[in-house]
């Protein structure tokens, strides 16, 4: 529990004292926010489907969650580069503790993120259906943090440094995010794009966050709730696994 | 006076490269011990079977009783390492690492902060405790991982090319903290270099390693009067040969090799 704790409080420390980082990595969502909640809504608005605002604000926050959770995984590369990871590979404590402590610790900075997008948002005019569920959406917005901090993590256990990091934002991250139904409406897709975005694990958080905080959900709570929670302990248990085999 | 590392019949190989061939030593407790040899001669990769972070191809390895390979926890408990390079966390402050260290290793919170405060004043750095890491110069980072190596009160401290890079001030000042917790806590110090007078000043055993195969071992002296020279140098070039070694034309070669070993491929395939 120590190690794992630990851990933990190393990634918010970082968080916490990286202010570049934490400012950096809000201009983008907040780019998107105003740009296309701004730029779209009226179109949005006469093609028959509200307020668009509103609309995108919960793909927004799961934009700036997938963002922050993989590079908080893909941090890890970094930590093997400066040599701090030998430091943890040759303490008397399991891989399986300190894999843990660094995702929890990864995932918590990706939700806070996420929480900040939320508050930029309000700011911005958005609104939440009914106040009583932001908790609830607080935990979602946690359970797809961890989701992509344990992928990100087992992607960083693979790779030798961070020549890949390219690769995975144009073919990984980009695409998770282009096909979660952040932008856009899921009904009336082209079959394709319809599958595609069901394939995608960001469209059921970004469901979840839209049906809790703009009762305008697709899937429903039970199946959004239900296929994060399986990805999440499959991408904790590869993760794990392959962080067993890192070799200093 | 008991054995606190003993090494039957070592190997490593990464493909088919023979990083260590075949070797057996032994290090006393309390003693200092060097590990000499040219860069390549397998030095490293010893090291990190010792400390758990390698597998060896075959042979056995017993540190404080323990075979790393079967009871790497406990193994890990008895050693302090300093590597090559720094292994600190720059967005820490010194005492966060150390702080981190002691909790890893589970030092019990009144021991943890009275054992960091008592090493940080030893090792000079107790007034830049709360400096973030990322601040600090080579040196003094070479001695806050020298203090936090120490933290957990192991047996054994294991210096990797420990003066690499340092003036030689700096160098005068580490060895004199790690001579004098040599003496005053008994703790063992196995250390590997390519620098022959850090050897025969600094050592009371030194081994002599070289294409992976230990070539000698024995004191200064002994070696000198083994080979019938007159300095430490004379001998290690007696015994290793005094031809430049190909290793310049063949960079491209031990690159690869040395790659292979870092990403461990090997030790998977």
């Amino acid at each position: 529990m120590k190690t794992i704790y630990i851990l933990w409080l190393r990634q918010i420390k970082r968080y916490l004292r990286s202010r570049s980082r934490i400012i950096g990595s809000l201009g983008q969502p907040l780019l998107f926010l105003l740009a296309l909640g701004y730029g779209l809504g009226s179109v949005f608005q006469k093609a028959g489907e509200g307020n668009y605002f509103q609309f995108l604000g919960p793909g927004i926050i799961g934009m700036s969650i997938i963002f922050t959770a993989i590079f908080s995984g893909i941090e890890l590369i970094w930590d093997r580069q400066f040599g701090f990871l030998k430091e943890t590979m040759v303490a008397p404590v399991s891989r399986l503790n300190i894999m843990i402590g660094r995702t929890l610790g990864g995932a918590t900075v990706a939700a806070f993120q996420g929480l900040i997008v939320f508050c930029i948002a309000l700011i911005a005019g958005f609104r939440p259906y009914n106040w009583a569920l932001v908790p609830v959406a607080f935990i979602f917005m946690l359970l797809v943090a961890l989701l992509f901090t344990a992928l990100g993590t087992a992607i960083a256990s693979v790779l030798e440094d961070m020549q890949g990091f390219q690769l995975i934002m144009n073919f990984l991250v980009m695409p998770l995010f282009f096909l979660s139904g952040a932008l856009f409406p899921l009904d009336g897709l082209p079959a394709v794009l319809g599958a595609l975005v069901r394939f995608d694990p960001l469209s059921y958080g970004i469901d979840a966050f839209r049906a809790l905080l703009s009762n305008a959900g697709t899937f429903g709570l039970g199946l959004d709730a239900t296929v994060l929670v399986i990805i999440t302990a499959v991408f904790l248990g590869i993760g794990s696994y392959l962080f067993s085999k890192i070799q200093v | 006076m008991d054995n606190i590392i003993e090494v039957k019949g070592l190997v490593k190989q990464f493909g088919d490269f023979t990083a260590v061939s075949d070797i057996s030593f032994a290090v006393k407790k309390g003693e200092i011990f060097a590990f000499l040899g040219p860069n390549g001669a397998g030095k490293s990769t010893t090291i990190k079977m010792l400390t758990t972070l390698l597998h060896p191809s075959s042979g056995s390895i017993h540190l404080n009783g323990f075979n790393p390979v079967d009871h790497g926890s406990e193994v890990r408990q008895s050693f302090g390492i300093v590597f090559q390079d720094p292994s600190l966390d720059d967005e820490l402050t010194a005492w966060e690492n150390m702080e981190f260290h002691g909790v890893l290793y589970n030092v019990p919170k009144k021991l943890r902060r009275e054992r960091i405060e008592q090493l940080l004043k030893f090792v000079e750095l107790w007034d830049r405790k709360d400096a973030l890491v990322k601040e600090f110069s080579g040196g003094m980072k070479r001695r806050l991982e020298i203090a936090r190596g120490l933290l957990h009160h192991p047996k054994v401290i294991f210096l990797d090319e420990p003066t690499l890079g340092l003036d030689p001030q700096t160098r005068n000042h580490m060895w004199a903290y790690l001579q004098e917790l040599n003496k005053t806590e008994g703790v063992t110090v196995f250390f590997t270099t390519h620098y022959m007078e850090e050897a025969a000043r600094i050592a009371q055993r030194i081994a002599i390693i070289d294409h992976g195969k230990i070539i000698a071992t024995g004191s200064a002296a002994e070696l000198t009067a083994q080979t019938k020279t007159s300095s430490l140098e004379d001998a290690f070039l007696k015994l290793t040969g005094d031809v430049i070694r190909e290793e310049e034309a063949g960079s491209a070669d031990r690159m690869r090799r040395m790659s292979r070993m870092w990403r461990g491929g090997g030790g998977r395939r």
